[in-house]
């Protein structure tokens, strides 16, 4: 009574990469347990609190709310792809990465990659927020450590940053 | 020279890997190395005998390793297994303390409670097997809600009359008395719901057994890995020694990860020991509500006499404080409601009982707050009760009652969570008043308020002050090890839940030993590096493990200093170190100087060179040829280890204050202003302490305002989700949050700190209550409260007949 198991072809932060999975393997858990790229947390798995937002062609989703076999030929981008080349390993810190860090945007850790994925999405549209639009910006991600206030203050200072940078 | 980091802002060393996402939380851990996962079955209902478990099903599933339930482990693989879980926090008035079994025995007492325990190749085969596993109930009547518990018309334990926990009585004086021959009395009933610590990750727990050396690993999500390392090797049957536990990364705490072993962490480290292959066990979300912990649910009522400047003469306050299915964390909620109730006040006479009553619900343990949040309401109701009923401003009822500056040490005649003598080691409530009253602009309120109304607007201010035990003992401990890189690698016991800790403790050591903060390295909750250890709750790791890494790189510091001094033929006393340099004082980067690598490499007399630098310290060419290489009252290696252990508590204070809106046609509550003053002490990082306050605000609006634990009749949790549990987002935080700081120093520890941890949160209920009651001009004694209970409790208050004001929807 082994599941049916499908091969299929993710495109993750620029990497092809290919993984057997049965039909009902949610695309969060083929990211982490599959892939490895465990950056991409679970918070909820009913899609409300955001932890697990990756980019989909560019879109923040919820990874928990969507099949891995219903990702093929999408360009998927985690946190582990916001960071900038710079000749370094490791890379540089993108502008919203760079502002969290400034601005006390993080406790624990948990939620926030969500919150910068979907941040990054949302300063692609917006690149200059006023205060509104950035709370605007993180209202469908949930934080239980910061109270958001530094989030929001991430948000402006990561329109700050990547106008200084451009 | 370098630049002192205490008090600095320091931004988080930690913060690198998290934004990169590469922290490692438990999920995260062994990903790619055939770790088995693990499923549990629990209870559907809130009250039932298991008549039989059929697990025939499941046996033969591709993919399963394992099925346990209660009788599976009972056996020889783990003698005490089958024995309930640990009672934690025994207590003399504990007198029916009960706990639950790894896996229900013949009883379920709630919704959520383990019944079987599922291992499989992945966490979807795990629980397709738990579908197939058939249980037969016998239900018994459930007992939902203090009313029902103390009704006790039926007993969630049999052998527990009354449903009674534990009673306990403290007084400092005869409050009765005192009462009686008050000019002025009032009584008031007063309640608190449900909520919980719900970080978002829940609890996860994953175990490697390794047969060659028969030692178990254990990562699990927890706020002490100490505790669950002696729990696990007790129940395993093991030696310490064989046990370690390490705490990767955790998804926040709150509270509730300080409850210990949970089943799952028993569970887990057995199976992988059992099937010789890693096991891991991640909770989801429903599961964490019907499975974790909640607190506050509490009903009081309070009986006050007082004179005519508001001053209380007695105070007489009976709680029953809702205590779940189990207490395994003993009666430490109710105990720091009926001590920390008392605020910064000083009432002539007290007198608190309570009652911990059983409940067929989740059980209750500590969550940010503990306890206090409720004590904090109960006072500060009864304070804008009192002047509502002298028609006096509320900050002037405060004022008369407030501990003056003077009066420290100030002790309430009463016992604290930790056995220990209530009292409070320094504060300055006045200063701090003043101080908020500025700052929400509490004297042109009135302007405002008329303005407001002029444009059919109905707004109020409230505000509410408490006062914290922070940096509860027995003892936190540090070692410092200074590498012969010169890096300073520093280790305390106790775990970090996103508190920021790597970078504050980092701070303090580079002070202590002057060297660059960069050089240090802070390592957190693993017990292969210091494996004595308390835990992180009750606002205390800044307090307990930063003293004691203070501590222990001052030890550290003596013994650079005593071998810099030899190497450098000057007196210990006429050394600094600055930027890891040793030199003499007055002379930095002068020649006789040597760096703490050097220093490092002198320390330990080597029979062996691996490198160049490791020559200079071999046995030909340190020492005096005529002594023992290492010296009799020595030891090898440029360490330090020390440990703090307090007399007692530090206790933290401030004040919040608010300014809300609410709507005259839908009830709905708005928050206009918020403003706290906050005094824990000197700050080590003042951005990390403004973190924490927000954070805990955040928290207290949603359990002011939003979130509680709705059970029915029956004893189900039907908003057991994120879309029914009403967390806040950012839309439901006001945008400004004004913050001001007292610094007043704890003289109990030697870098005057106190805890920062819990503050945001305990006086959210008290300060909303009090501002909705001024805008609505009727007393709110029940929280939290929603637009519609608003909405409902002005129809009570219109109608023609005085009612009380207990009504919920």
């Amino acid at each position: 009574m082994g599941e049916e198991l499908h091969d299929i072809r993710l495109s993750v932060n620029g990497l092809v990469r290919e993984v057997r999975v049965p039909a009902r393997r949610l695309l969060s858990d083929a990211l982490r347990h599959d892939l490895g790229l465990t950056g991409t947390h679970v918070g909820c798995e009913h899609g409300v609190c955001g932890a697990c937002t990756v980019l989909v062609d560019g879109r923040p989703v919820r990874s928990c709310l969507m099949f891995a076999v219903s990702a093929v030929d999408c360009s998927i981008t985690t946190v582990e792809g916001l960071t900038e080349p710079d000749g370094s390993p490791e890379g540089r810190l993108s502008a919203v990465q760079q502002a969290f860090a400034e601005c006390h945007g993080l406790q624990c850790g948990f939620c926030t990659p969500g919150f910068l994925t979907t941040i990054t999405a949302g300063l692609r549209d917006n690149p200059a927020p006023t205060e509104d639009e950035a709370r605007e910006m993180i209202a469908g991600n949930l934080c239980r450590c910061t109270g958001y206030v530094n989030i929001v203050k991430s948000v402006l200072r990561a329109s700050q940053i990547a106008e200084e940078r451009s | 020279m370098t630049t002192k980091m205490f008090g600095e802002p320091v931004q988080r060393v930690e913060d690198q890997r998290f934004l990169r996402g590469q922290g490692h939380y438990a999920d995260d851990l062994l990903v790619g190395q055939q770790v088995l996962q693990a499923a549990v079955l629990r209870s559907p209902h809130a009250h039932a005998r298991i008549v039989d478990i059929d697990v025939s099903e499941v046996l033969d599933v591709e993919g399963v390793h394992l099925v346990w339930t209660y009788d599976d482990l009972t056996g020889p693989m783990a003698p005490t297994m089958g024995e309930p879980l640990p009672l934690l926090i025994p207590h003399p008035q504990l007198t029916h303390g009960r706990t639950q079994y790894a896996l229900a025995k013949d009883e379920v007492n709630y919704v959520g409670e383990a019944i079987a325990f599922v291992v499989a190749d992945d966490r979807y085969l795990a629980e397709d097997a738990v579908g197939r596993i058939r249980v037969t109930y016998d239900f018994l009547p459930p007992v939902v809600g203090i009313p029902a518990a103390r009704a006790a018309e039926h007993l969630v334990h049999d052998d527990v009359p009354g449903n009674v926990a534990a009673r306990l009585e403290q007084a400092n004086g005869d409050a009765r008395a005192a009462i009686a021959a008050a000019p002025h009395t009032l009584s008031l009933d007063l309640e608190v719901e449900r909520s919980a610590s719900t970080p978002l990750e829940g609890r996860g727990t994953v175990a490697r057994w390794d047969p060659d050396t028969a030692r178990l690993t254990v990562w699990t999500s927890t706020q002490t890995s100490t505790g669950v390392r002696a729990a696990v090797a007790a129940k395993l049957g093991m030696d310490l020694g064989q046990v370690e536990v390490v705490t990767p990364d955790v998804g926040g705490g709150f509270g509730v990860k300080i409850n210990h072993p949970w089943p799952e962490e028993l569970l887990v480290p057995l199976a992988a020991r059992t099937l010789r292959r890693p096991v891991k066990f991640i909770e989801d979300r429903r599961e964490h509500f019907v499975s974790a912990a909640h607190e506050r649910g509490q009903v009081h009522h309070v009986e006050v006499g007082y004179d005519d400047d508001g001053r209380v003469l007695g105070l007489d306050v009976q709680f029953w404080h809702d205590n779940g299915a189990y207490t395994p964390y003993g009666i430490v909620l109710p105990i720091i409601t009926s001590t920390q109730l008392l605020g910064p006040y000083k009432p002539g006479a007290y007198r608190v009982v309570f009652e911990s009553l059983y409940t067929n619900t989740v059980m209750c343990t500590p969550y940010r707050g503990a306890g206090r949040p409720q004590g904090c309401f109960v006072m500060e109701r009864t304070m804008d009760a009192i002047a509502a009923a002298l028609g006096k401003d509320r900050l002037e009822v405060r004022s008369a009652n407030f501990i003056q500056p003077d009066e420290f040490p100030y002790d309430h005649g009463l016992i604290f969570q930790d056995g220990r003598q209530l009292e409070y080691d320094s504060g300055d409530y006045p200063a701090s008043l003043a101080k908020l009253r500025e700052l929400i602009g509490w004297d042109e309120f009135p302007a405002f308020r008329e303005e407001m109304a002029r444009e059919g607007r109905r707004v109020g201010i409230g505000l509410a002050c408490y006062v914290e035990g922070t940096g509860v003992g027995p003892y936190e401990g540090a070692h410092v090890h200074i590498e012969t890189s010169g890096k300073v690698k520093i280790a305390t016991g106790l775990t970090t839940q996103g508190q920021g800790h790597a970078t504050a403790f980092a701070q303090i050591a580079a002070d202590a030993l002057g060297v660059p903060f960069e050089s240090v390295e802070v390592v957190t909750g693993d017990t292969r590096r210091m494996p004595y250890a308390v835990g992180t709750f009750a606002s205390r790791a800044a307090v307990m493990s930063g003293s004691a890494i203070h501590l222990a790189a001052l030890r550290a510091r003596e013994k650079v200093l005593r071998i810099a001094a030899e190497a450098l033929e000057a007196a210990e006393d006429d050394l600094e170190i600055v930027d890891g340099v040793i030199s003499v004082k007055g002379t930095p980067g002068g020649t006789a100087s040597i760096d703490l690598g050097t220093v490092a490499v002198l320390s330990n007399p080597l029979r062996y060179a691996f490198d160049e630098a490791s020559k200079a310290a071999t046995q030909f060419t340190v020492g005096d040829p005529g002594k023992p290489p290492v010296a009799e009252d020595d030891e090898p290696g440029l360490e330090g280890k020390d440990f703090y252990s307090p007399d007692r508590s530090t206790f933290a204070n401030g004040m919040h204050a608010v300014i809300v809106e609410t709507d005259p046609d839908t009830a709905e509550i708005t928050i206009l202003k918020y403003a706290v003053v906050h005094d824990c002490g000197r700050l080590i990082n003042p951005m990390i302490v403004e973190g924490q306050i927000l954070g805990g605000i955040a928290q207290g609006v949603g359990g002011a305002l939003y979130e509680r634990m709705a059970y029915d009749e029956s004893g189900q949790l039907v908003n057991a989700s994120f879309m029914d549990f009403l967390m806040p987002y950012v839309t439901e935080i006001p945008a400004h949050i004004d913050i001001d700081h007292l610094e007043t120093p704890s003289p109990l520890n030697p870098l005057g700190i106190k805890g920062a941890g819990e503050a945001g949160v305990i006086p959210s209920a008290a300060v909303f209550a009090s501002a909705i009651s001024d805008a609505e001009g009727f007393a709110i004694t029940a929280m939290p409260i929603s637009p519609s209970e608003l909405f409902g409790l002005r129809r009570t208050h219109a109608s023609a007949e005085p009612v009380e004001t207990k009504e919920r929807s």
